[in-house]
């Protein structure tokens, strides 16, 4: 049987596109589809009933969400490019990145951009101390993953592209060469990567788009 | 040690109730050392900088955090015994999904069933029940989430179990009517000694969740 990889994404969505680096970066051929996020189709649906969002992953049938439990699949499924470090400690390192960045990192810059108005306080005061344990475990690397991308590098696609288009379009300061020069140099050799840059979306279109839909869109993990 | 695994763990804590689990069913021997959270220790401090929080796991002298990531750990070092996840990708990738879904719920939910009363609490109690009958529907006639094996959702789970007493007590409600099936895995689980031996006391959680909801509540 003919192997088939779809992939339900949504244009603006860093979770999205962190498949899609993935992907590309194992060198696995792939149907995209592009979800209306507030018209969502029924394969989605189908797909993913408990959390119904974007990414889903269906190979061969089989449907995986939630886009890191999709790396780590993708990691496993195809040979090739690792996405994660083969020693077990290295391994549980990259994962614990991983998960601060989703659930610490992220959250506190949601919060801080468009959060309530007592929880922004809060957030903005987190955003940097966050950025900072990132900055620390940068060390002298290229990339979180070391000489090449890794699975951490890809969940904080984020912090390299989706924030400075939050910045331009809000003319906030997040992320500064003076505060943060390891994780600025990473942010230009992540998107500056053939491969990567093959996954992000237009620049100009993201920055309208948020400008547009500040105030929050069911964009998911 | 033989195996040089040092545990820093809070009694009372889910999260190192998941670990303390999974060492047992690797049979593995560790040293438990109980952290007081008002007063950190200065080794949890050095092996969690990040995020300062119990559980750690410290191999040969090596910190590993959070709670399922030290699991998967312990399973892909001491693979040969008793293993936590499925060795098929779909269902390892299944297996992460719910136990991704227990971490995204229960503990928040939980918390604010015995910690919070009026509205909030009525609110809680209701996603609790819904969050117990989509696991429930999950588990259909299997013995464990992880089918005929004991897996990672059912340790990510179980712990939680502890506070079955505490929540139905402080929300005035019955788990074990809404969610007959939960109430009989969480059974067939407490037989493992590996949870029985890690799980505290319900009563005892009860007087010690009051006692939190009693500082909580004079904040």
């Amino acid at each position: 049987m003919a192997e088939e990889v779809l992939l339900f994404g949504a244009w603006a969505s860093p979770y999205s596109h962190r498949v899609e680096m993935a992907l590309k970066l194992k060198g696995v051929e792939y149907k995209y589809v592009e979800e209306d996020l507030a018209n969502k189709s029924p394969s989605l649906l189908k797909y993913n009933p408990i959390h119904k969002k974007v990414p889903v992953l269906v190979h061969n049938g089989n449907p995986i969400v939630e886009s890191q439990v999709i790396l780590e699949y993708i990691n496993e499924t195809w040979p090739g490019y690792p996405l994660l470090p083969k020693d077990p400690y290295e391994r549980a390192i990259a994962r614990f990145w991983a998960k601060f960045i989703d659930d610490k990192c992220l959250l506190a810059i949601f919060k801080a951009s468009w959060g309530e108005e007592k929880e922004r306080e809060k957030a903005a005061e987190e955003v940097p101390e966050f950025l900072n344990h990132l900055e620390n475990e940068l060390k002298e690397k290229r990339f979180f993953g070391g000489e090449s991308i890794g699975m951490v590098d890809i969940v904080a696609n984020f912090i390299s592209f989706w924030v400075g288009a939050f910045e331009e379009a809000f003319g906030s300061e997040l992320l500064t060469r003076e505060k943060f020069p390891k994780l600025t140099n990473w942010t230009h050799q992540f998107v500056n990567n053939t491969v990567v840059k093959e996954s992000l979306p237009p620049r100009d279109k993201l920055v309208a788009y948020l400008r547009n839909r500040f105030g929050g869109r069911n964009v998911s993990k | 040690m033989a195996d040089d695994l040092i545990l820093l763990n809070l009694w009372s804590s889910p999260f190192g109730m998941r670990v303390r689990i999974a060492l047992a069913e690797k049979g593995l021997d560790y040293e438990l050392i109980e952290e007081d959270l008002s007063n950190k220790s200065p080794l949890l401090l050095k092996m969690n900088p990040v995020r300062k929080q119990i559980a750690v796991l410290i191999n040969k002298g090596r910190p590993i955090c959070e709670s399922l990531i030290i699991v998967q750990y312990i399973d892909e070092v001491w693979r040969h015994k008793s293993p936590l996840l499925p060795s098929d990708p779909c269902a390892r990738a299944k297996a992460r999904f719910w136990a991704d879904y227990v971490d995204k719920n229960i503990y928040a939910i939980g918390k604010l069933v015995w910690g919070a009363t009026g509205e909030i609490q009525e609110a809680a109690k209701k996603e609790l029940i819904e969050c117990f009958k989509v696991l429930e529907g999950e588990l259909g006639d299997k013995p464990y989430f992880g089918g005929d094996s004991f897996g990672i959702v059912d340790v990510a789970l179980i712990p939680f179990y502890s506070w079955f007493y505490a929540m139905e007590t402080c929300g005035n409600f019955s788990i074990v009517a809404e969610c007959p099936k939960l109430v009989s895995w969480a059974k067939r689980c407490m037989e493992r000694e590996s949870v029985s031996k890690s799980l505290p006391d319900q009563y005892k959680m009860y007087c010690f969740l009051l006692e939190l909801k009693t500082k909580f509540q004079a904040q």
